[in-house]
């Protein structure tokens, strides 16, 4: 990983010496090893604190949309799954393609310090990868714990290393990890009984505070006002004042990026009281695929998403309210 | 013995303009009854329903949702209901996923000329949200009594 | 000082239970929060709770009065009865006692805020010394003895048992009401403990972190800094920061209008969202900037300029934990702060 982020760093430094771009968009270093902060590198700043190591989650997509107006020309670095965005992104026309560099960057998987901190580990000092472990430095003494455990949620369903839009490439060769089924979870919700289900969702959405994390994070969501910030729209608010706010703020943030939602996972990673959000939208990305044919958004630029298209034999949604059993 | 109050669901129809609410009114003209329960609320076209609205309906203590629309392929806009059968089919699944109960929540097509079709379905539904009693999973506390 | 052994500790919690609410940090397999102890929690106190010991007193949300209809169509204002009962926040760190003194300094000077004083009034802090500091903490930043946290009761966990000391004549009311199941202890039974703490705070990461540069007064210095910009440009704009801060205070007041009448209710606001203090004219801060400063500001200079040097920061490191982007106060305070 050190190798490929002095390679990234170089690259970076050709490429705003060459005055190919005006900045880069990439991680710098936080106060610990695990809390890299997206920010954007110019030739003023320098890059002394760029950083690209097992915690660089943050999917940059998102930081182009409020360059859409800028004339400057910026570079950002992309993992496999940040591309899937990206792409979404240039369908929408929510980015400049011509103002935007992409450099795809090589991933190994990323992990989770939250999954670290959930073993009992704090104090944490340094980490490093060994192969299938991690070695945790802390205060208090060290500690291993196998990679697999400790792999960002969206990590665990990762869908390869084929970079989907780039305009060069850097470490393309690493290995992403071995992928389970991303509809797992969803699954065994679906086999529950309805009483289950609102049980297991009252239980998660709970929780909720209302920070907007996941709907700030999300690459998808990028209305300029959110309907839940428009005073004129009679249902924004700032605090979930009963369950029924719970409800609607997640149901329908889930509902309007559906079709649009590449599954990168952002919203489950940046949400403080982690509450399993993700498994919203693959609810939806999981019916699509089953009601309308398979369908990955941003596997490329310029599709027609199922939202916005139809067909005249699709299924009815009397087929849902006449279920049989739960 | 405590006297036992008859459970009178509310209920929000969404129809479109240019067929259901027809439908409704000819249902009228004709004499065909539906329950008195339902609210009907006219759209310019099924495809005009924000899922927001189904919530919303819900969240002011509605027990059952049902959105009415001409047949697949008769729209008045040629497409709008299209669009609004993959919306719909994919948000009354979501509330499904959720624990919501999937019977109170519904499309039907009726066109203009379906008086009778508009009865039957109003009644058909009614009875459903009866039988399944008031929403208690999906609705705001403060719009309780 | 007295003590229990740590084997017994339901039963203590049981006799508390019993005529108070008590809310205690639950871990419910996810996060761990405070949550009202039932019959069967077990507490844990080890962890770091992700909200933090403030909403007991300013919840995110709770209704101040209700307007309503009677028969005759005349308008009825109900208000909401305040709390009565007494009620035990069990595990507070001292870095979160600290803050619920900023936040008593907010809303119980004049004009004086009902709901949280009479939650104030209702309350018995029993406080928690820490003996494992996380990397994130930097409450000696701010003068904060982790190892000696105030409070009504201050309670320390070593070896197999939990030590309590009474530090206001209410925490020594309290003591005596669960006399029957606590043992007397010597005072210096914790000293090992909160030495080996204090020694553990000067290894941490943020332990070097200081707020030189800010305070009282800088208000012109810091307001147009150019690192405004490069720092605010990471924000995204949520609001978790605010949310799991035990300091942040700003509110908003809003009117619920449901079938049966309209509920006045107020919440939690945060200066990171995008109809902060908005007001009939429109919107007084309209860039991310512009709210990201407002942040910082209030901590680390409005605070201490209104309140005798006091900052609005206590060094908790939720924020530092819990950023989306790991945008934090650690970075502000560093990058513009030190010996010019």
């Amino acid at each position: 990983m050190q190798g490929l982020e002095k390679k990234i760093k170089d690259r970076a430094i050709e490429l705003l010496e060459s005055g190919k771009v005006d900045g880069i968009i990439g991680w710098e270093k936080g106060q610990f090893i695990y809390d890299p902060t997206p920010a954007v590198f110019t030739k003023e700043t320098g890059l002394d604190n760029f950083c690209y190591n097992n915690f660089c989650g943050a999917n940059l997509s998102k930081y182009l949309v409020g360059k859409i107006t800028s004339d400057k020309k910026y570079a950002v670095l992309l993992k496999p799954c940040d591309t899937y965005s990206m792409n979404q992104l240039i369908t929408e026309h929510r980015v400049n393609r011509d103002n935007i560099y992409i450099i795809g960057v090589g991933c190994e998987g990323h992990l989770d310090v939250e999954k670290i901190k959930r073993n009992g580990i704090s104090g944490i000092t340094g980490v490093s990868v060994d192969g299938e472990n991690v070695n945790v430095g802390t205060i208090y003494g060290e500690s291993t714990i196998a990679k697999s455990d400790v792999l960002l949620g969206k990590c665990e369903v990762c869908r390869g290393n084929a970079h989907k839009i780039s305009d060069e490439l850097i470490g393309e060769e690493l290995q992403t990890p071995e992928a389970s089924d991303r509809f797992e979870m969803v699954n065994k919700l679906e086999a529950m009984t309805a009483e289950e289900r609102f049980a297991f969702w009252k239980g998660e959405l709970s929780r909720c505070i209302r920070c907007n994390a996941c709907r700030n994070a999300c690459p998808a969501c990028t209305c300029r006002v959110c309907v839940f910030d428009n005073g004129r729209s009679g249902i924004d608010s700032k605090a979930n004042a009963s369950e029924f706010e719970e409800q609607m703020f997640h149901i329908i943030r889930a509902f309007h990026v559906s079709a649009r939602c590449t599954d990168c996972g952002e919203c489950s990673r940046v949400c403080p009281e982690n509450i399993p959000l993700h498994l919203l939208n693959r609810k939806y990305v999981k019916d699509i695929n089953e009601f309308y044919g398979e369908y990955q958004a941003g596997e490329e630029a310029d599709q027609r998403n199922p939202l916005v298209n139809f067909g005249d034999k699709d299924i009815d949604p009397t087929v849902i309210s006449d279920k049989e059993g739960n | 013995m405590q006297e036992v109050k008859e459970f009178k669901p509310n209920i929000v129809a969404f129809c479109c303009n240019w067929c259901s609410y027809a439908g409704a009114d000819l249902a009228g003209s004709s004499r065909l009854s539906y329950p008195a329960d339902v609210k009907i609320i006219r759209v310019p076209c099924s495809g005009r329903v924000n899922p927001m609205f189904i919530l919303k309906a819900f969240e002011k203590g509605a027990d059952g949702v049902i959105i009415c629309g001409c047949h697949p392929g008769d729209c008045h806009y040629n497409t709008g209901n299209f669009y609004a059968r993959r919306r719909m089919t994919l948000l009354y699944s979501m509330l499904d996923y959720m624990g919501i109960e999937k019977g109170r929540t519904r499309v039907e097509w009726v066109s203009a000329a379906e008086g009778a079709k508009f009865s039957n379905v109003m009644n058909k539904f009614c009875g459903d949200i009866k039988e399944l009693g008031e929403c208690v999973k999906l609705g705001d506390i403060r719009c309780k009594d | 000082m007295k003590k229990i052994a740590l084997a017994n500790m339901n039963a203590l919690y049981e006799a508390i239970a019993k005529d108070m609410n008590l809310y205690v940090p639950i871990d419910n397999k996810a996060s761990v929060n405070y949550a009202e102890w039932k019959q069967g929690d077990t507490p844990v106190f080890d962890k770091m709770t992700v909200r933090s010991a403030k909403d007991a007193f300013f919840p995110q949300c709770e209704n101040m009065s209700t307007f309503s209809r009677d028969d005759d169509n005349r308008i009825i204002i109900d208000k909401i009865k305040l709390t009565e009962k007494d009620f035990v926040v069990m595990g507070i760190r001292a870095c979160d006692v600290k803050a619920v003194a900023v936040l008593d300094k907010v809303f119980l000077s004049e004009p004086v805020d009902t709901f949280y004083k009479a939650r104030r009034d209702h309350s018995i802090l029993v406080s928690l010394s820490c003996s494992r500091p996380e990397e994130t903490c930097f409450c000696s930043t701010f003068g904060i003895d982790p190892a000696e946290p105030k409070g009504d009761v201050a309670m320390y966990i070593v070896g197999d048992y939990a030590y309590f000391n009474a530090c206001t004549d209410k925490g020594e009311k309290f003591l005596n009401g669960v006399s029957g199941l606590l043992e007397n202890a010597n005072d210096t039974d914790v000293d090992a403990a909160k030495a080996a703490t204090r020694e553990i705070m000067t290894k941490l990461p943020l332990h070097d972190v200081t707020t030189d540069g800010w305070g009282a007064g800088v208000l012109e210095e810091m307001f147009n800094r150019p690192e405004w910009e490069e720092l605010s440009s990471s924000c995204i704009g949520c609001g978790t920061c605010t949310y799991v801060c035990p300091t942040c205070q700003c509110y908003d007041i809003r009117d619920y209008n449901g079938s049966n009448g309209v509920t006045r209710y107020r919440c939690w606001d945060s200066c990171m969202k995008s109809d902060f203090t908005m007001m009939a004219h429109g919107n007084n801060r309209t860039t991310q900037l512009q709210r990201f400063r407002q942040r910082f500001m209030h901590k680390l200079v409005y605070s201490p300029t209104n309140n005798d040097g006091e900052f609005s920061c206590v060094g908790c490191g939720r924020c530092v934990a819990k950023c989306p982007v790991s945008m934090n106060i650690v970075k502000v305070i560093k990058t513009m702060g030190g010996k010019k």
